[in-house]
């Protein structure tokens, strides 16, 4: 843990990544998000129960499950999004580089800074483009026009969609089609320069091709984001993550690096998900 | 097992499709027959000095309702600015804020009962609390009573168009980091407001043909609107005079003054129309 605060950017990790062996497993194990002991409840009924999960800074851990098991409700507590619900509520620990993150003395504007969402559907506001993206980044920075130009510019390029849309700033977000919009949230939420990226299906919305390019864009944005998606797609979850989660009935029940998830599960629960014999 | 005739089944299908069809002919039938009547009785009285002159005195064939025009804009425009703001940040809460708490069920449920309370008991009402203690009728207990009638509509369709955004919108602002208002007004505002304007429009036309909160609060006057804090011209209660009068150019101005509030309410209704479907593209 000491290490991995030393180093907290992407930069400096290429640098150590040439360092010897012994150090290498170190940066392996950084971790940025560490649940323990966390329940969630709907109103009287338990949705999770114990989870405890170490998120690997900049590595993608997918969470993988059936219907129902809680994936989304998981990381929908990251960034206390569910305090929007009066009827919810969350107990345990969410410790991210070392603080509670359900800590009622936390900043929670700032906590959502440092931890963005991408949703399921793409949810653009109605603005344009380039507005889309100021307007989180107006929320938390002081920025003169240029450098708010600049950001904006900078965010569209972070998510693959600078090309496409350069000469589209002034357009209403809506006007982009669908796997667009969805990389103008991601645009949108990498502005604010946050620390650990959660992905809520962010693919189920969209076509194949499309879906294409998110996975290719969230293979290079591990560089400098920890990253946390949700999946119903289990292909998907082998071709981008690093590490996989098996959730079922709220309860983690594996976890591990996703080649031996996939290939070798421990759990024969996991191993039947996998395989399509339940799910 | 028995099998019903399908004679039987497709005549009765047949039966309640003539029917149906029958009754929306004639509500169709209805809502023509009065246009074409008032459009054949107003149209003669419509000329320039219609819109520019004050009312004829009794017996004289020249005169308009200039004065009635100016005072039915001054206390709509004047009810519109109180109703509205009002209205729409009460639908605001309960869309946004209040929701499911007690004090939002109690506030819908009250909205809810206003807007089917009889316009003709809301007049009384200010009657009884505004005109009564100022001594006089007057343009601003018109302007009141008006938009006492407006204000569960606005909140009404302020609430609907709000809960018509979707909450993912919200949900996606809040994980950015921002405040519930300035999402609030800045985001979920702008995703209802074409929704917002065409709840407004309606509401100005559901008000602007009301006769009867008129007629204990702002009265009516044979005079220029020159202050709202005097018996002030109107065009609903100057039809109603002017309709019961046993003067035939009077009764004719009656005419007119209905063929315009029924133009204008028509134009408010398509231009609101226009507005949501533009929104909905």
């Amino acid at each position: 843990m000491k290490i991995a605060t030393a180093f907290p950017h992407s930069a400096e990790s290429e640098r150590v990544r040439e360092m010897p062996k012994s150090q290498d497993k170190d940066l392996e194990t950084r971790i940025k998000v560490s649940v323990r002991n966390l329940d969630f409840f709907y109103g009287n009924h338990q949705a999770l129960h114990s989870n405890k999960l170490d998120i690997i800074s900049n590595k993608v851990t997918a969470i993988i499950g059936p219907s129902g098991c809680g994936k989304s409700t998981h990381i929908r507590i990251y960034n206390r999004i569910f305090e929007l619900y009066r009827d919810q509520r969350a107990s345990g620990e969410v410790l991210m580089d070392g603080v509670n993150i359900l800590s009622p003395s936390v900043d929670i504007l700032e906590l959502r800074r440092k931890i963005g969402m991408i949703f399921q559907k793409p949810t653009p506001f109605p603005m344009t483009v380039f507005d889309n993206i100021a307007w989180g980044l107006k929320l938390h920075y002081k920025l003169s026009h240029r450098d708010l130009s600049e950001r904006v510019e900078q965010a569209l390029h972070g998510a693959a969609l600078l090309d496409e849309v350069k000469d589209k700033l002034h357009f209403p977000g809506t006007a982009l089609s669908g796997g667009q919009q969805q990389r103008l949230c991601i645009a949108r939420a990498i502005a604010v320069q946050p620390e650990v990226l959660l992905m809520d299906e962010p693919t189920s919305a969209i076509d194949p091709r499309a879906t294409n390019k998110i996975e290719e864009l969230v293979e290079s944005l591990k560089e400098n984001f920890t990253i946390v998606i949700v999946t119903h797609n289990m292909q998907q979850a082998a071709r981008i993550s690093d590490h996989t989660a098996f959730f079922f009935e709220g309860r983690i029940i594996e976890v591990g690096p996703t080649s031996q998830v996939f290939t070798n599960p421990r759990n024969p629960q996991t191993e039947g998900y996998i395989t399509g014999r339940f799910g | 097992m028995i099998h019903r005739s399908s004679k039987i089944r497709n005549l009765k299908n047949f039966t309640a499709k003539i029917v149906a069809t029958l009754c929306a002919l004639l509500g169709i039938f209805f809502l023509g027959w009065v246009l074409i009547e008032v459009v054949q009785k107003g149209w003669h009285a419509i000329n320039w000095s219609f819109f520019t002159t004050l009312p004829p005195p009794p017996g004289s064939e020249t005169g308009g309702v200039a004065n009635a025009i100016l005072g039915t804009l001054a206390i709509t425009l004047l009810a519109t600015i109180m109703a509205v703001p009002i209205g729409l940040l009460a639908g605001t809460y309960l869309s946004e804020f209040g929701q499911k708490t007690a004090l939002a069920a109690a506030a819908r449920f009250v909205a809810n009962s206003l807007i089917g309370i009889p316009s003709i008991i809301v007049g009384l009402f200010v009657y009884a609390s505004v005109v009564v203690p100022m001594g006089q009728f007057s343009g601003y207990a018109g302007a009141i009573s008006l938009a006492i009638i407006m204000f569960p509509v606005v909140v009404g369709t302020s609430e609907a168009m709000l809960n018509l955004v979707p909450n993912e919108l919200r949900e996606s602002a809040i994980a950015l980091g921002a405040p519930r208002w300035k999402i609030t007004f800045e985001i979920v505002f702008g995703a209802a407001k074409a929704g917002i304007v065409t709840g407004i429009i309606l509401s100005v036309a559901r008000v602007s043909g009301e006769t009867a909160p008129l007629l204990f609060t702002a009265l009516n006057s044979p005079y220029w609107p020159n202050s709202l804090a005097k018996p002030t011209a109107n065009l609903t209660v100057t039809i109603f005079n002017f309709a019961m009068s046993p003067y035939a150019y009077w009764q004719q101005i009656a005419w007119g003054a209905s063929l315009l509030i029924m133009t204008a309410v028509l134009a408010l209704t398509i231009l609101a129309r226009s507005f949501f479907t533009e929104s909905r593209r």
